[in-house]
């Protein structure tokens, strides 16, 4: 136990030490956690909209402003004809354009039927397809306000509920993605090195022919990264809730606890990779390259994982980041128990578990 | 003395055991991979229904909202609470909710209403599924309409705003056509900003740099030496990334080969020069490959790949314009799917020239010969 402990303050002497490096891993989630939780949001605003209207009528204006009065667009020109849409998107003066069909407003009242058809650049779908469902939403609240006007006695009315997160507020669903995805590649890098800079400075012959045992070892490389590990994570608590403003609907405990194990799962994925590799760099591309694709768009934390194929599915099963994000939110946003993350924790817990043995497995304790 | 500074270099990358195979293997996996999970779309919705009136009308409703090709019926619960549970192990997306008495009041010309609940944790899918589910509700409130008195259907007590959406430039919005060119965008930059990062830190951590700095090497031809192995990697790199685009997903750019070729040979020495930069400030390899992956992420999230440039504050628009990656990402997407020239994308030219000099300029001013 002695041993241990001194083996663990050498380590802390290690990074305590290393004052830039040591700064570089506090200040660098500070920054990424503000930046992509601010920037990064898929809700609409201020898009660009061109409209084509053959006549000038009033329940076409009616409709132009309502698009205008909202958040999600601005009108920024009028066209009149169908030569000038081609034009529009090449020179990107507009993303979508609202193209209505001539004496709209007469349709409308005559015969109960007008159209309006949307067309959107999409040279970037996901872009193009939520401008066409803002737009759509517009259109359809209008023709919602022309029914009930009407006061037509078979109307069903929709009462509709946005459940956990009413406003729709982007962070509430990237804050958990991006605190999975920095913690994992953080950890993973950090520790990633652990092992093999002793084996490449030379220093692994003094640790191998030390009396301490390789759990002992891995363990006390662990230990201060675990640490500073846990800075980060509450640097990156108080600024989700203080700065970006989303709170922890759910218990904080179970939100810490759960944190905890997956900082462990990460940082045993650096130490495997440690134990695998025999340089520095290949560590650290594999840590930081190899990794970063994979957690960004598996981990569900940008691009729904139901919607993957099958294959896919499964391959995001085995990302970490994945259970996580799925856990911090049901218990920060949904403001769920730790009884309906019991499934994401026993999932990490066994992670930890193979990681960990592998690593033990793979650790030589002979001299190549 | 070029020569002979570039034979070193790329004797030191092909004796590599690791990077060579990196180089290759990198780039197949992520586009072997990576393109089938970018996807927005929204299908396959799991809907829970309450039905507490058990009538014919709650019946075809929910048959209605079933044969739509959106949504899927995981359970017929008996209660809200119920309901909210599956919501709650994310069995289930959104909840619909038919009143008692729902067939009853309409029939008594009295109309009703039915309850909508999403899932908003992303606010995105949540919305959209509600938008679904709203209208087929009308649609089916309209052949309702249609059935009780057939002489108003259609005239302007139930006025109907008939939306077609089409999609220019990609009209079936197939997502492999935007994120192909996005991922080859992102492995030039991973593979070209990492490598030449690492490179001057390995050769300080080494020892070799001492000898560098003793010989009469300028410092521009030591800066040049470290570039070139990565330009011409960053060339096979893209032309792996077009033979896959080619045979897996079928993708050829609607414009020149050559136009992106002379964007990637500017974009590859702007990244490269920015690692090396990196490089020449860090001690450690460690400190190296943090900075350059603190960079690259910033770079990768706010290049307007996963969430639009438009919809971020105006302070994230300025560090996107500021985004080689951005430019870049542009170009590629412009030239496979509108056909751009290089005539038209003269805006990202300069920018990306303008940061292939800056970076690279930098890197040789802050590369010190002396400790």
């Amino acid at each position: 136990m002695k041993q241990l402990v001194s083996f663990i303050r050498k380590e802390f002497y290690h990074i305590l030490r290393d004052k830039t490096t040591m700064m570089i891993l506090l200040l660098m989630p500070i920054i990424q956690i503000i930046l992509f939780g601010f920037a990064l949001t898929t809700e609409v605003k201020n898009t660009e909209v061109a409209v084509l209207v053959p006549t000038n009528d009033e329940a076409s204006s009616r409709i132009i402003d309502k698009i205008n009065a909202s958040a999600y667009f601005d009108v920024v020109e009028k066209i009149h004809h169908t030569d000038e849409i081609q034009p529009v998107f090449r020179d990107a003066r507009a993303k979508l354009i609202v193209v209505f069909e001539d004496h709209f407003t007469e349709k409308l009242r005559q015969t109960g039927k007008a159209h309006i058809q949307l067309i959107a650049d999409a040279t970037d779908p996901n872009a193009a397809t939520s401008f066409t469902f803002y737009a759509s939403n517009i259109i359809n609240s209008y023709q919602q306000e022309l029914r009930e006007a009407t006061s037509n006695p078979y109307l069903i009315m929709p009462e509709i509920k946005m459940l956990y997160n009413p406003q729709m507020i982007g962070a509430f669903n990237f804050v958990p993605g991006v605190l999975g995805m920095i913690m994992l590649l953080i950890c993973a890098m950090m520790t990633s090195i652990a092992i093999v800079r002793e084996k490449e400075m030379g220093t692994m012959e003094i640790l191998l022919v030390s009396p301490m045992k390789p759990i002992y070892i891995i363990l006390s490389k662990i230990t201060p990264y675990f640490v500073l590990s846990c800075v980060n994570f509450a640097t990156i608590m108080l600024l989700s809730v203080f700065v970006l403003k989303v709170p922890i609907a759910g218990g904080f405990i179970s939100l810490v606890a759960v944190s905890l194990l997956y900082i462990f799962v990460s940082l045993s994925l650096g130490l495997l990779v440690s134990t695998l590799t025999n340089s520095q760099q290949a560590a650290m591309l594999i840590s930081g390259m190899g990794l970063m694709i994979p957690v960004m768009l598996l981990s569900g934390m940008i691009f729904p994982i139901e919607n993957m194929p099958v294959a896919l599915q499964w391959l995001s099963d085995i990302v970490p980041a994945k259970w996580y994000i799925s856990a911090v939110k049901a218990i920060m946003i949904k403001g769920l128990g730790i009884t309906s993350v019991l499934k994401e924790i026993g999932i990490l817990s066994l992670m930890s578990l193979v990681l960990v043995t592998i690593s033990l497995k793979k650790f030589k304790i002979r001299l190549e | 003395m070029i020569k002979y500074l570039l034979k070193k270099e790329f004797k030191q990358i092909l004796r590599n055991s690791f990077l060579p195979k990196m180089i290759f293997i990198f780039p197949f996996m992520v586009l072997m991979v990576f393109p089938w999970a970018a996807s927005y779309e929204i299908k396959n919705l799991n809907l829970s229904v309450i039905d507490n009136d058990h009538s014919t009308f709650s019946r075809q409703l929910t048959q209605k909202i079933i044969s739509s090709r959106y949504f899927i019926l995981t359970d017929v619960s008996p209660n809200y609470n119920k309901a909210l549970t599956s919501i709650e192990k994310n069995v289930s997306d959104i909840i619909l909710e038919i009143p008692a008495d729902f067939e009853k009041s309409i029939v008594n010309r009295q109309g009703s209403k039915v309850m909508i609940s999403a899932n908003a944790v992303n606010g995105m899918k949540g919305g959209i599924g509600m938008t679904y589910l709203n209208s087929i509700v009308m649609d089916f409130n309209m052949d309702i309409i249609q059935k009780m008195m057939p002489a108003k259907a259609g005239t302007n007590s139930t006025p109907t705003i008939q939306l077609d959406t089409q999609y220019r430039f990609n009209p079936n919005l197939n997502y492999r056509v935007f994120m192909v060119p996005a991922l080859m965008v992102m492995i030039l930059t991973l593979l070209c900003g990492f490598l030449p990062a690492i490179s001057i830190v390995f050769e300080k951590e080494l020892g070799t740099m001492e000898q560098i700095n003793v010989s009469p090497v300028p410092k521009s031809l030591f800066i040049l030496a470290k570039l070139i192995p990565f330009w011409i990697i960053g060339f096979i790199v893209i032309t792996i990334g077009f033979i896959i685009a080619w045979a897996v997903y079928g993708l050829i750019p609607a414009g020149y080969f050559s136009t992106i070729y002379l964007f990637a040979a500017i974009y590859i020495l702007a990244v490269s020069g920015l690692g090396i930069v990196i490089s020449n400030y860090a001690s450690t390899l460690q400190q190296a490959m943090f900075i350059v992956f603190f960079f690259m992420m910033l770079f990768i999230m706010l290049s307007g790949l996963y969430t639009p440039i438009d919809s971020m504050p105006e302070w994230a628009k300025w560090i996107a314009a500021f985004n080689p990656l951005k430019h870049f990402m542009e170009v590629m997407r412009s030239v496979y799917l509108k056909g751009s020239n290089p005539i038209q994308l003269i805006k990202e030219l300069f920018a990306l020239v303008g940061f292939a000099i800056f970076f690279n300029s930098w890197a040789i001013l802050s590369y010190k010969k002396k400790n």
